[in-house]
């Protein structure tokens, strides 16, 4: 960042006791933040560069380096903060638009956190997931209106299902976005936990195919990868009609990420930009994506559920019932704090809604429409841990994606410099020297990790209810109660207040 | 051979049908009385050959990949939607989003076609898609069009008359457009150049001409008596300083 008036926004402080000029925050850092002086012999740093991602940190042998905020303050004023003065600067200067990484960071509420779960006492009793089954297992798909059965048989084939072994799924990160490590590590995560990994709309990578049955793939409007093989390789196919992070608007890889693998994997040249325009131009309507529902159907045989993946906006009940009555299998709903790797600043911190209020705007309309069992319910757009995940479940959801969380799993720090394809820690990259750093299969025993860990306390919690399976708390709301949530709130999110 | 009459049949049954054929190594089949069936030929893959008798319904060829389709009538929207290879041959018009991110394969119209025809055409090594429209197109030919070849003939065009519609090549960062005889300068997007196709162009667009004449059993020498203009993006990255990094 070359901007004249912009201040480092960290400090780093070297210990020059502990520094032994051993040079190996130099070679971590892709920013070039510390440099070596070759006629001093001595490392020094260069505040500006910083992105307080700690990879430095981590990897300096003998712990030599801090990294602090810069407390240089413009004078206080509770209008023009110090981010809103710093972000006209660097528009003054490159006249571009912002961009940025990863998920909203804005102060705005978090529903989830006001949202409390129920547990049994005395009156019921609560079950010990140590010692007695406990149900996680969830089908993704269209539930016929009613079976037809003969002789204890079923006498039609049911519609296509995803079947998980738990609630939870790796959501969209197109390979081009994220390194080819890092999907393979999904990818690998995905099929020893009997999940699903998602391809977005960066192809899928012929060596990655061995794993299509746990593999979700994309259309998306630029259709970057998509041929008949594409669609038959994996379990699922998703239209991704918008995403939580950049609602109504589409993507730029630029071509600085587009080398030989991407190329290949997206089938477009070497070294292009690959445009996703905003909207899929065969779209227009309900009838339209009912279209294209049809035609990726058709195309397959009817063997694969369709996914519709949207961002959670103003009317999502009603446009949810379109996508549900136009033939969908499982609708996503992507919320306002979902991740990305590159999003105009202003779309991410502004638009859209919470998934929170969505899902429950969503699973309130289907269930009044009477039409809830003919669609699946995920929810994306910020799941942090286990409990989420059991009070989207209980509001409406069927299953959860989560993105942002299996990154940090994987070892993002959430520097937000996702757009720059400089990641410290090979994650979103294409840079060959920085991939290698993320080991494949030490990532993916990492996400294995946490989601056994989930697993295990959603198993709890559920035991907890007197609940011994995920199907039961499926819009249970009876076992959410509200705090810090005026009227309005509890009577969108259709649960009671704590108390009550 | 195989010969299906699809009167009254409908699209997911017809589809069906036709995919067993193929799978079973039909090597041409024709479907007679086709009236707006969707997806036809849709995922379809091989050296099939496909003849249509009627008017196919929206997104036909979608996906597909390989096989030749002829239709003996006009075509609906969305022809060879996502297309990888293959040749479709349409003896009427076609409506809207032909070729829509089309990767491979040629696609022939005699008449006219609609909105948004060839919108993100894309090429990939040696897959470089081509369409060749007889008549003339609505707006938004070749919009964000990132590779392949259009070429608009304008046969039926007066000379007063244009054969683009208005934001021709609007958002294009690859491939080329052909339009034959004249083009309005005013209906193209910002980020087209018009130039008059040199002699190397003129090989180029000479190959898809002899095919369109031999289909469509047109003069190829009056086809090509009159000159063509080129129309290509100055920029294969139009939106590369928009942002601040």
């Amino acid at each position: 960042m070359s901007a004249a008036y912009l201040t480092p926004e960290y400090i780093i402080e070297r210990n020059k006791e502990r520094c032994t000029n051993c040079q190996i925050c130099v070679k971590q850092c892709s920013f070039g933040a510390h440099s070596f002086l070759k006629e001093e012999k001595i490392v020094v740093s260069d505040d500006a560069k910083c992105v307080n991602c700690h990879r430095c940190i981590v990897y300096c042998p003998k712990r030599a380096l801090v990294i602090k905020k810069n407390p240089l303050e413009f004078r206080e004023n509770a209008n023009w903060t110090d981010k809103a003065i710093k972000e006209i600067y660097k528009q003054a200067e490159t006249g571009g638009i912002l961009l940025c990484g990863m998920g909203n960071d804005r102060p705005y509420p978090i529903y989830w956190d006001h949202i409390l779960i129920n547990a049994s006492q005395v009156t019921n009793p609560s079950i010990d997931p140590l010692r007695e089954p406990m149900e996680l297992k969830t089908f993704l798909g269209r539930k016929p209106d009613k079976l037809k059965i003969q002789n204890g048989k079923l006498m039609e084939d049911l519609p296509p299902q995803l079947e998980l072994e738990m609630p939870v799924m790796f959501s969209a990160m197109s390979f081009g976005s994220i390194s080819y490590n890092a999907c393979e590590a999904l990818a690998m995560a995905a099929t020893q936990l009997g999940i699903m990994y998602n391809t977005g709309e960066g192809g899928f990578h012929k060596n990655l195919r061995k794993y299509g049955k746990n593999t979700i793939v994309q259309v998306a409007s630029g259709r970057f990868g998509v041929d008949i093989d594409y669609l038959l390789a994996g379990a699922a196919i998703e239209i991704k009609i918008g995403q939580g992070a950049k609602p109504g608007i589409g993507g730029h890889l630029p071509g600085e990420k587009v080398g030989p693998e991407v190329s290949a994997t997206r089938m477009i040249p070497l070294g292009t930009d690959a445009l996703s325009p905003a909207p899929h131009h065969d779209i227009y309507s309900i009838e339209d994506l009912r279209q294209l529902i049809y035609s990726l159907k058709e195309a397959t045989d009817y063997q694969k559920p369709v996914l519709v993946k949207i961002a959670a906006v103003h009317n999502i009940a009603a446009i949810c019932s379109g996508i549900a009555r136009a033939g969908a299998d499982i609708i996503v709903i992507d919320g306002f704090r979902g991740g990305t790797g590159a999003a105009p600043l202003r779309i991410r911190d502004n638009v859209g809604i919470p998934v929170e209020f969505a899902l429950a705007a969503v699973d309130s309309r289907l269930r009044s429409e009477g039409i809830r069992n003919q669609i699946s319910l995920v929810c994306g757009g910020s799941i942090r841990n286990s409990a989420d995940i059991i009070k989207a479940i209980a509001l409406g959801a069927d299953a959860v994606y989560i993105g942002s969380s299996a990154l940090i799993a994987m070892g993002c720090h959430m520097c937000q410099m996702c757009y720059t394809g400089k990641c410290n820690w090979g994650i979103a990259t294409q840079n060959p020297d920085l991939a290698k750093r993320l080991n494949p299969k030490v990532a993916s025993t990492k996400l294995v990790n946490l989601l056994t860990a989930w697993a295990n306390e959603m198993k709890e919690m559920l035991g907890g209810m007197g609940i011994n399976a995920i199907e039961s708390l499926r819009g249970n709301r009876l076992m959410l109660r509200g705090i810090g949530l005026n009227d309005r709130e509890l009577n969108i999110l259709g649960i009671k207040a704590a108390g009550e | 051979m195989r010969i299906l009459d699809a009167l009254n049949v409908h699209y997911r049954d017809l589809n069906k049908i036709v995919k067993e054929l193929i799978n079973s190594g039909e090597s041409e089949i024709i479907l007679k009385n086709v009236h707006g069936q969707r997806y036809i030929g849709a995922g379809a893959k091989g050296n099939h050959k496909l003849i249509i008798e009627g008017i196919p319904g929206n997104d036909m060829a979608a996906y597909m990949d390989g096989l030749t389709i002829s239709i003996k009538g006009n075509a609906q929207d969305a022809v060879g939607n996502t297309m990888n290879s293959g040749r479709i041959i349409v003896y009427g018009n076609a409506g809207d989003i032909v070729g829509y991110a089309m990767r491979g394969g040629e696609i022939f119209i005699l008449g006219d076609v609609g909105y948004r025809v060839g919108i993100h055409m894309k090429e990939y090594e040696d897959k470089k898609p081509v369409i060749v429209i007889g008549g003339k197109a609505g707006d938004f030919l070749g919009e964000y069009m990132a590779g392949g070849i259009i070429i608009i003939l304008g046969l039926n065009t007066s000379d007063a008359e244009d054969s683009i519609g208005n934001f021709c090549g609007i958002g294009m960062h690859g491939g080329t457009i052909y339009v034959r005889k004249h083009v309005n300068i005013n209906k193209l997007g910002k980020e087209v150049i018009a130039v008059e196709a040199s002699m190397e162009d003129i090989c180029i667009i000479a190959g898809y001409v002899k095919k369109f004449s031999h289909f469509f059993n047109i003069d190829f020498h009056s086809v090509m008596k009159e000159k063509f203009i080129k129309l290509y993006a100055h920029d294969s990255r139009p939106y590369g300083k928009l942002y601040a990094y």
